[in-house]
């Protein structure tokens, strides 16, 4: 269950495995410390589980009556669970992109020149007449994901700021939205840009390993892209397929705004999506939806078990008997 | 304040019922419940449980001074707080009608002078009727409605909200300069509960550079967005924004980005915990430590009310004070963080220079009697006096008559220059009123860059071009504006067409209802000032700008000291005189043209700081500073106020009066005044307005009144008054703050 997610770059890289000090480490002398203080010396073995230090807490608290001791042994024994919590405990939080603010690199700064191709600048003009001229900058999510389109899945700054030229806003206006929605990617993806559903039906069924299989295939981490440029894989939340989990959504850039799709591959294996990775490479189409080649579309495995019959007319009130 | 009282309120019923409670150690025992109060964990029932509250409650007090204006009496509905019934205008929030009934409600993102966000949560109350509890800031009054700040459900939301701000809340309060005046410490000790139950990670967030003046510690943040409305509407910068989502969510410019906003400061004000700080402050005293006093500003001609703070002889911070007339609660940068220009270049000692060319030490004695000798030596009209910009009406009353008394009287206010128009006041004040100038709807901007001229005044415009649209049309140089702008053109020349009626603005002028033509006092120094003044009143008598009930003709005046100057009558009698003087006396006058003093005048240098005017001084008196002294100041739109000691003065530094009365005692002309009293009953007889503190006294007379000045304008574009804005008076220019901001900011 190990997780590779981003971080902030801010927070605290934490081992994951190495225990801190005291009670873990060395859980008896934690132990004969604290009962040498109450006068309980060899009055139980000392115990080298945390089952068996919660059980002693427990008697020594039921056992003797004075508030001070129950009360500071409580508070002590509760902050060394959450300290053991807290060392077992896997980085809690990951973020979809990295970053909350720009960093410059040489394919990404502000000063680079981007603009909409002349195709697009066409969509943009149907995008934008969408809207009253007055509320230009409710065209910020599709111009957005336009110039997304065109800059193979991902937007530099520079992008962002030819979209707040074409709404009049300021650009930190669509930073914000931009930051806001982590299906605009701020970093360099693949052109196929693999999304592992990672919410709950979906990682019941599997993602963990699903996504596992993909990274290991493609050699990358979560959020990299691979050698060839070809591949990304990240996760995503619940794209609602969740009966036919888990799946994964294939967003390919490879061919501009023109060619752009984004399909669902669902009921996907380790093994299957490791073939649909080779297929996309060969440049083959494959169709989308479940992958289970006993199931049409969601229905269930091996045709219907339900609803075999005519489905009887709904209830209608009798209007003879009024 | 309100809060502390609330606190107790909100303590109080809490530790009763615990020391009643039957069974307190089972109470400790049962160990990590988060509510503290029994009741509060089934709050419906202890709701139905208590009494209906009394109605006939004693009249409140409204919280801060919270006005109620009643635009249309039909208006007016009536809600009930608490049981107390309020009358309030329709519109207001159930936020704001607590106020008006006297109840503190604890808020983070409000603020009363930006626009309503309702995001903190922190305000929740309970309404009667409403399934659950309301957050009161964005939530309009209805007509009856029972709102309920002190019941249980209220206490437990806020209980609730406070644990989850302080979740990702750093514990580093004793390192924090908000320490002490923090509004999340000071609502968690009266509304949080007293543990939590977060056991995860804090978060951590990058810190972000936002220039020399406010620090970030982004990790603080409770996302309350005040920062981002208060830059993105009254500062007009739209630098900040709110980035990411959910817990990873920040404030922050995205690209590395300065705060280029005059106002900038402010986001230090109205941060509720210790996120943003001053910079120049950081780690340098606690607020309990500091001696609060209360005064005004004279970096500009504003006079923005400020508060100094100071730890024994040193000014440790200044921050803005309340006054809706002038500066609301905002101060400019330039005001808020000159204080250290009054620690630096200060003038200990009198000083002669002596035949080396280098100034020595010398008695108070010995530097009055050289002065007064040589004094005695020139002819009357060859003593000239410059009043310094920051130069207070006494000492400005004493200089006048310590000159007249020598027989010469050229003297004036240095930015005034050769102003001869003392006459009508009207001619040299900001007839409308800061404040009024909410109420004009097109405004003429003729060689005045407000923005750096008067930083609140641009600031009051602005309020008004956003809540109005109203239409902002500028004559002048390229300038800075943080509004829609219309510019017009660069000199005289449009103003001659808009006069004429050629010029497609001035149609816009006619139209308006209430028309407001601001000319900055930059053009004072103009050759054809005369011109220039007499085709904007002809432009303002045709857009009816001068009316019974409305005057829309102002000048924005640049120093404190230039309007109490003029209504003494500090007017120079010789426009040459500088040029043939024999002997100068510079009270703090240091952007006089220095290098039309001729080689062989004698020249007097009585000030603070050791800028400009020393260079060229024969002899240095020392003075007091505006922080060390109590000065009466009157501001571009007419209001008098008064300085107020707050720091000793330096050395042997002494008031500037009180200097200019020794000297005429040494000289043998010995003024009549010996007090503050006395000479303020001298004033009394030139200018009583200045006795009539924090009143503003209009001008009597318009400016038609005028003879029509029969002068050619030129066509020389109007200039910039002021290149730098962080750099403006010897206290500036002394200060190591604004020149850093003048580097970074404003890249010179």
């Amino acid at each position: 269950m190990k997780r590779m997610g981003p971080r902030l770059l801010s927070e605290q890289p934490r081992p994951a495995q190495t225990p801190r000090r005291g009670p873990v480490s060395n859980p008896v002398r934690f132990f004969s410390y604290n009962s040498g203080r109450l006068g309980h010396r060899g009055r139980e073995e000392a115990p080298n589980s945390l089952r068996s230090l919660s059980l002693s807490f427990h008697f020594v608290v039921v056992s003797r009556n004075w508030d001070w001791v129950s009360k500071m042994l409580a508070r002590l024994a509760a902050s060394r669970f959450l300290e053991i919590r807290q060392v077992f405990r896997q980085p809690s939080r990951s973020f979809s992109t990295a970053l909350n603010y720009h960093l410059d690199s040489p394919d990404n700064k502000p000063d680079l020149p981007w603009e909409f191709s002349a195709a697009n600048k066409e969509k943009v003009k149907e995008i934008l007449s969408h809207y009253p001229s007055n509320y230009k900058q409710s065209a910020v999510i599709p111009l957005l994901d336009l110039a997304q389109q065109q800059h193979g899945g991902w937007l530099p700054v520079s992008a962002m700021n030819a979209v707040a030229k074409i709404i009049e806003v300021a650009p930190i206006r669509v930073y914000e939205v931009a930051t806001f929605y982590s299906m605009f990617n701020r970093s360099k993806v693949g052109k196929y840009h693999l999304l592992v559903c990672g919410t709950t039906p979906c990682m019941i069924r599997g993602s963990r390993e699903i996504e596992d299989a993909l990274l290991k295939h493609l050699g990358v981490k979560r959020n990299e892209v691979t050698k060839d440029g070809l591949f990304s894989v990240g996760e995503m939340e619940c794209m609602g397929c969740c009966v036919n989990a888990p799946m994964i959504t294939v967003a390919d850039y490879s061919n501009g705004s023109e060619g752009y799709t984004y399909n669902y591959y669902e009921d996907v294996t380790p093994k299957r999506v490791v073939e649909i990775v080779e297929l996309l490479r060969k440049g083959e189409k494959l169709p989308p939806g479940t992958q289970n080649p006993g199931r049409i579309k969601s229905g269930p495995e091996g045709g219907n078990t339900t609803l075999l019959s005519e489905p009887k007319p709904p209830p209608c009130r009798d209007l003879d008997a009024c | 304040m309100g809060l502390g009282l609330l606190a107790s309120k909100a303590l109080k019923p809490t530790a009763s019922r615990l020391l009643s409670s039957q069974n307190p150690r089972s109470l400790l025992f049962l160990s990590r419940t988060v509510t503290s109060t029994p009741e509060l964990q089934k709050p419906e029932q202890a709701a139905q449980a208590q009494p209906e509250p009394t109605p006939d409650l004693p009249p409140r007090t409204p919280l801060a001074g919270a006005r109620v204006h009643f635009p249309n009496p039909d208006d007016a509905i009536e809600v009930f707080v608490d049981g107390y019934p309020v009358k309030i205008p329709k519109g207001m929030t159930v936020l704001q009608a607590c106020e008006v009934a006297g109840v503190d409600i604890p808020r983070f993102c409000y603020h009363s002078r930006l626009s309503i966000a309702g995001n903190c949560r922190m305000c929740l109350v309970e309404v009667e009727k409403s399934p659950k509890p309301v957050a009161s800031c964005a939530m309009p009054a209805l007509p009856g409605m029972k709102i309920k700040t002190d019941t249980p459900i209220a206490k437990k939301a806020r209980e609730g909200v406070m644990e989850f701000l302080l979740m990702n809340h750093p514990l580093d309060c004793p390192i924090c300069d908000q320490g002490g005046e923090c509004d999340l410490q000071d609502q968690s000790m009266a509304f949080g509960s007293d543990r939590g139950r977060f056991t995860e990670m804090k978060r951590s967030v990058v810190d972000k550079n936002l220039g020399p003046l406010v620090k970030t510690v982004m990790t603080r943040c409770i996302q309350c967005t005040r920062c981002v409305r208060f830059a993105t509407e009254v500062a007009g910068v739209q630098d900040l924004g709110m980035l990411g989502r959910g817990s990873g969510e920040e404030i922050g410019t995205y690209v590395e980005k300065l705060m280029t906003s005059e106002l900038s400061g402010n986001v230090i004000d109205i941060c509720p915990v210790g996120a943003l700080t001053s910079k120049p402050f950081a780690f340098k005293a606690r607020n309990w430590e500091l001696k609060g006093t209360e005064t005004i500003d004279v970096t500009d001609a504003v006079g923005s009310n400020i508060r100094i703070d100071s730890r024994g002889p040193e000014v440790m911070r200044i921050i803005p004070r309340l006054n809706e007339d002038i500066n609301e609660e905002w101060i400019s940068d330039k005001t808020r963080f000159c204080y250290d220009g009054l620690k630096r270049q200060r003038l200990n000692d009198p000083m002669i220079r002596g035949a080396d060319g280098r100034f020595k030490p010398v008695s108070w004695r010995d530097a009055l009697a050289v002065v007064a000798e040589i004094a005695h030596q020139v002819k009357p009209e060859e003593i000239v006096g410059v009043a310094g910009q920051l130069s207070d009406a006494e000492s400005m009353m004493a200089l006048k008559d310590f000159l007249n008394k020598l027989g010469s009287n050229n003297v004036w206010c240095e930015k005034n220059g050769m102003f001869h128009d003392a006459d009508l006041r009207s001619g040299y004040l900001m007839n409308t009123s800061i404040s009024d100038l909410e109420k004009a709807d097109v405004f003429l901007l003729v060689g005045t860059q407000p923005r750096v001229e008067a930083a609140m005044v641009n600031a009051r415009i602005r309020k008004t071009v956003r809540a109005t649209h109203a239409k902002v049309g500028y004559i002048g140089p390229p300038a800075d504006f943080n509004y829609d702008h219309e510019h017009l053109g660069t000199g005289p020349q449009t103003l001659k067409e808009i006069a004429e009626g050629r010029h497609s603005f001035s149609s816009a002028l006619s139209n308006a209802k209430n028309p407001v033509i601001i000319v900055g006092a930059g053009l004072f120094n103009r050759k054809d000032k005369d011109a220039i003044f007499s085709a904007v009143e002809a432009i303002a008598k045709s857009a009816k700008a001068v009316r019974p009930d409305w005057n829309g003709l102002n000048v924005l005046l640049l120093s404190a000291g230039q309007a109490a100057a003029l209504d003494l009558g500090l007017v120079p009698e010789s426009e040459n005189c500088l040029e043939s003087a024999k002997f100068v006396y510079l009270m703090g006058a240091d952007d006089v043209n220095l290098e039309n003093i001729p080689k062989d005048a004698f020249v007097v240098y009585q000030g603070h700081h050791g800028d400009q005017g020393v260079y060229r001084a024969n002899v240095v008196l020392p003075a007091a500073a505006f922080s060390e002294k109590e000065g009466t100041y009157e501001n571009t739109e007419g209001c008098t106020q008064q300085t107020v000691p707050a720091v000793p003065t330096v050395g042997d530094a002494r008031d500037d009066w009180k200097i200019i009365r020794a000297l005429s005692e040494v000289a043998g002309v010995r003024l009549p005044y010996d007090t503050l009293t006395a000479i303020r009953s001298r004033i009394k007889t030139v200018a009583p307005n200045l006795l009539h503190v924090d009143e503003r006294e209009p001008a009597t007379f318009s400016t038609s009144l005028k003879p029509q000045s029969n002068q050619e304008l030129s066509s020389e574009p109007f200039g910039t008054a002021i290149e730098n804005f962080y750099m403006t008076d010897s206290i500036t220019r002394a200060s190591k703050i604004m020149a850093q901001c003048s580097a970074l900011l404003l890249k010179k």
